[in-house]
């Protein structure tokens, strides 16, 4: 497990040394940032003056060395919009697009694994049909409209829910069950295949044979084996929600959140907390990578016990 | 033949996939401490009756339609009425169960420990300590080395033969009345097959149970059963005691396939004189990982220095057990493995460096017919499109004429022409097996490797593709390279012998000499592990005591 642990420590570095490196390249094509973001009304020394101050006359080795210096201690720059350190900004976005991630993965995981199983075992049966017909329709719907729907019932005619901010539980309502539709629809078809994968194994067959009840034959045996896929499949979409999902519904709810910051940046030209906003989100997704590998070997002991 | 009343009875036994009708009102009785072989082909309804007697066919798509199974002792039970309940209390308790495949047979994410610890805690409500000291009991009981380590480690972590062990340990923690081993040793090396069925035998005087061995190997037959039920196409036609069997079969079906079954002993091709070399291998080298970026592991060596020549119309048989590098040696001398060192001439080319473009016409000449007949046709092209395939990218007939070639190889295959416009899920494996030498044979090639090419066949079928081969030898002077595990099977076919192990080739000679006269230990060790029917054995080999050799 150790030297497991050690070769995603590794790739994890080398990934986030990549999309560092990628944005400050990205960046620096986009064109001299003193031209888009303060053009009007300079004066051509006071350009000068500006571009010499943020060194963009040297060679873009030194550029890059520069960049990579600050990113190592943590200096990322100011809001143009606020003037506090990017960092700052970021951080205090983190906790609620986190809290409404965890809430979304919570949600999903519970409403999936149950409609999987439940669509497996009952394939032939209209139970099992019924689910998928939910599932796929669930496929259909995008998260915005999705959100619009729930809005307009449960706030606007209904008035039982609130629409906007994260103060109290029920604010959370809407957002989740907006980022969870796609993420259950998947993920319910995917853990019904699984599951009808592992349960034509033979080791299903020795498990009915010794006399095990069919609900301990499906969890224990079924599922147990079935989670090993389907634990790599929600890693990957927990990692596309984090970076996109939540720009759509954070933006919708006003969600005090990085992808609702984001958008905002971008509107304002935001340029510094676009770019850590942006490299914090691939972040996020690293970990969420990592994590996913370490859960994936916590349930499967032939990669667990292998050496590596 | 015993006095007290069968502890398992099946009457009049019918088992249905649907609207077909796989078991046709079958009947038998099992005694204690009785072993009744079920044997017949695949297709015959062993496998469909001997998930009936737990009931479980129910979840493999099949049902019980009509008779009874009675299990018999002091608490009888009609099975064919037990509620759920009550067939669980049976199941895993007084009737267990083994499979065909120890690979797969284990949950892969449970320790061998908590597998067994289940059964004890269901019917013998063992937990924690008590459970731990019986399932490593259990362990012991079939003699598996280190029990204590081996009750927290994985199924992936024990080799196959292990693992079958761990199996029957499971199935008889509780001591059941009848055990159904269903084709038990099928996926074992016949060394490891010799043990289990050893196992099986000492641990059923132990216990004194019932067992019903289902198996197509009448080999295995020989070696372990009381009495005998031959099924074909779900009939029974025909019961009795072993020696009568194999002394006097009654039914033609039953002399078939004694006829067809493969024993050690029935003779081979005499070998060749004076035949010239088609493929010359020498000192060949094959390696397998290493040189990665991030691995640290040294490269493995599959084959150590092989040297073999192959002369015109001959068959050399190539025997060894899984794992031994023989496929790896087949797959260097087609040059789909690069080999790190050694030379391998074919027709008097050095292949072993050639490139991709300088390599291609030499392809013709060397083809290969692989082990399962199912995964080697492409199931989306029709027959002619696939016999025709390597002729066609050789450029050896046009797209015109590739109707009639097609035609023309199925002929000689011994299949109808019309197969041509069919597809590979409309025939048997034996026909399958049958396109995939058509499909060798289309460039005209000098050299065919057959790896296990019989190997996932029923007996009888493997006879016709063996039979096939040899006269496909004897027409056209092909050469074979013919790879099997099975030394009965290789002994029917092949002119010289080249036993494998370890990677090295340790015993090459005549056929008859090597199986007669072995002089390596492990040829020896190889000869006494082949079960063989009364009267059939090799008397030199069947004298040579097992000999142990250095693991």
């Amino acid at each position: 497990m150790i030297p497991y642990l050690l070769r995603l420590v590794v790739k994890a570095a080398v990934t986030l040394f990549a999309i560092v490196t990628v944005t400050f390249v990205a960046t620096r094509l986009s064109g001299n940032p003193i031209d888009t973001f303060l053009g009007e009304g300079l004066t051509e020394e006071g350009r000068q003056a500006l571009i010499s101050y943020f060194e963009l006359d040297r060679s873009l080795w030194h550029q890059y060395l520069a960049y990579l210096r600050g990113v190592l201690s943590g200096e990322f720059g100011l809001s143009f919009v606020d003037r506090r350190p990017v960092t700052t900004v970021v951080a205090e976005r983190l906790w609620p697009s986190g809290q409404l991630l965890l809430a979304s993965v919570a949600l999903t995981v519970a409403v999936s694994l149950p409609l999987g199983v439940l669509a497996a075992v009952y394939r032939r049966s209209w139970i099992g049909s019924a689910v998928m017909v939910v599932a796929f329709t669930g496929y259909a719907v995008p998260s915005f409209v999705l959100a619009i729907v729930m809005v307009l019932t449960f706030s606007y005619w209904l008035n039982w829910l609130p629409v906007v901010g994260n103060g109290t539980w029920a604010h959370f309502i809407m957002p989740t069950i907006a980022m969870s539709g796609v993420l259950v629809a998947a993920l319910t078809r995917f853990t019904r295949n699984a599951m009808l994968d592992v349960l034509g194994q033979d080791f299903i067959r020795t498990a009915r044979a010794k006399g095990l009840r069919e609900t301990r034959v499906v969890l224990k045996h079924g599922l147990g084996n079935a989670s090993i896929t389907v634990i790599s499949v929600i890693g990957l979409q927990i990692a596309g929600l984090a970076a996109a999902g939540s720009v759509v519904v954070e933006s919708i709810f006003s969600w005090p959140g990085v992808g609702q910051m984001l958008v905002n940046a971008a509107i304002l030209r935001d340029y510094p907390v676009l770019q850590f906003g942006v490299i914090a989100v691939a972040v996020a997704v690293v970990a969420i990578n990592m994590l996913t590998d370490i859960a994936y070997a916590l349930a499967d002991p032939r990669i667990r016990l292998a050496r590596a | 033949m015993l006095p007290n009343p069968p502890v398992l009875s099946v009457k009049d036994l019918r088992v249905a996939f649907g609207s077909v009708e796989a078991v046709h009102g079958l009947s038998f009785d099992i005694h204690r401490g009785e072993t009744l072989a079920l044997v017949g082909e695949s297709g015959s309804g062993k496998s469909a009756t001997a998930l009936s007697i737990l009931r479980l066919i129910e979840r493999e798509g099949g049902r019980i339609t009509g008779g009874s199974i009675r299990l018999g002792g002091d608490r009888p039970a009609e099975i064919t009425a037990l509620p759920p309940a009550a067939l669980r209390a049976i199941r895993g308790d007084r009737i267990a169960m083994v499979f065909q495949e120890p690979m797969t047979s284990l949950n892969p994410v449970m320790t061998i420990g908590a597998q067994i610890g289940e059964t004890l805690a269901l019917h013998r409500g063992l937990r924690g300590r008590a459970a731990r000291a019986a399932a490593r009991a259990a362990l012991e009981r079939v003699k598996i080395p280190e029990p204590e380590q081996r009750l927290d480690q994985y199924p992936h972590e024990l080799s196959g033969g292990l693992r079958q062990r761990v199996m029957i340990a499971m199935a008889l923690i509780c001591e059941p009345d009848v055990l159904i081993a269903d084709e038990p040793t099928t996926a074992l090396d016949v060394t490891t097959q010799a043990e289990i069925l050893a196992l099986i035998a000492g641990l059923q005087r132990d216990l004194g149970m019932a067992v019903l061995f289902i198996t197509h190997d009448l080999g295995v037959v020989s070696e372990i059963a009381d009495r005998v039920v031959v099924l074909k196409d779900g009939n029974l036609v025909e019961e009795g005691r072993k020696a009568d069997l194999f002394a006097a079969p009654k039914s033609d079906y039953a002399r078939e396939l004694l006829a067809a079954t493969p024993r050690l002993g029935d003779g081979s091709p005499a070998p060749l004189v004076g035949a010239a070399p088609v493929l010359e291998v020498r000192d060949v080298v094959t390696t397998y990982g290493g040189g990665g970026l991030f691995s640290r592991k040294a490269p493995v060596a599959a084959v150590r220095g092989v040297s073999l020549t192959l002369g015109r119309g001959e068959t050399l048989g190539l025997v060894g057990e899984s794992g031994c590098g023989k496929s790896s040696l087949a797959r260097t001398v087609m040059r789909l493995v690069d080999p790190a060192s050694g030379q391998i001439d074919l027709l008097g080319t050095r292949i072993e460096t050639l490139g991709p473009e300088a390599l291609k016409p030499h392809r013709a000449q060397i083809q290969m017919v692989f082990q399962d007949p199912y995964a080697a046709l492409n199931p989306r092209m029709a027959i002619r499109d696939l016999v025709t395939e390597p002729a066609y990218l050789h450029g050896m007939v046009a797209p015109a004429g590739r109707d009639a070639l097609a035609r023309e190889l199925l002929e000689r295959v011994g299949l109808p022409a019309d197969a041509a416009e069919r597809f590979p899920h409309q025939f048997s494996g034996g026909q399958r097996q049958r396109i995939c030498i058509a499909r060798a044979l289309s460039v005209k090639p000098q050299i065919i490797v057959a790896d296990e090419a019989v190997s996932a066949l029923d007996v009888s079928n493997a006879r016709r593709v063996t039979d096939l081969m040899a006269r496909i030898q004897r027409e056209e002077g092909v050469s074979f390279l013919f790879i099997s595990h099975d030394i009965a099977v290789v002994e029917r076919v092949s002119h010289r012998i080249a036993v494998m192990y370890k990677g090295e080739i340790v015993e090459q000679g005549e056929t008859a000499q090597v199986l007669h006269a072995p002089r390596h230990a492990y040829t020896r060790r190889l000869l006494a592990a082949v079960p063989r029917a009364e009267g059939l054995a090799l008397p030199e080999a069947a004298a040579t005591e097992a000999a142990t050799i250095p693991a």
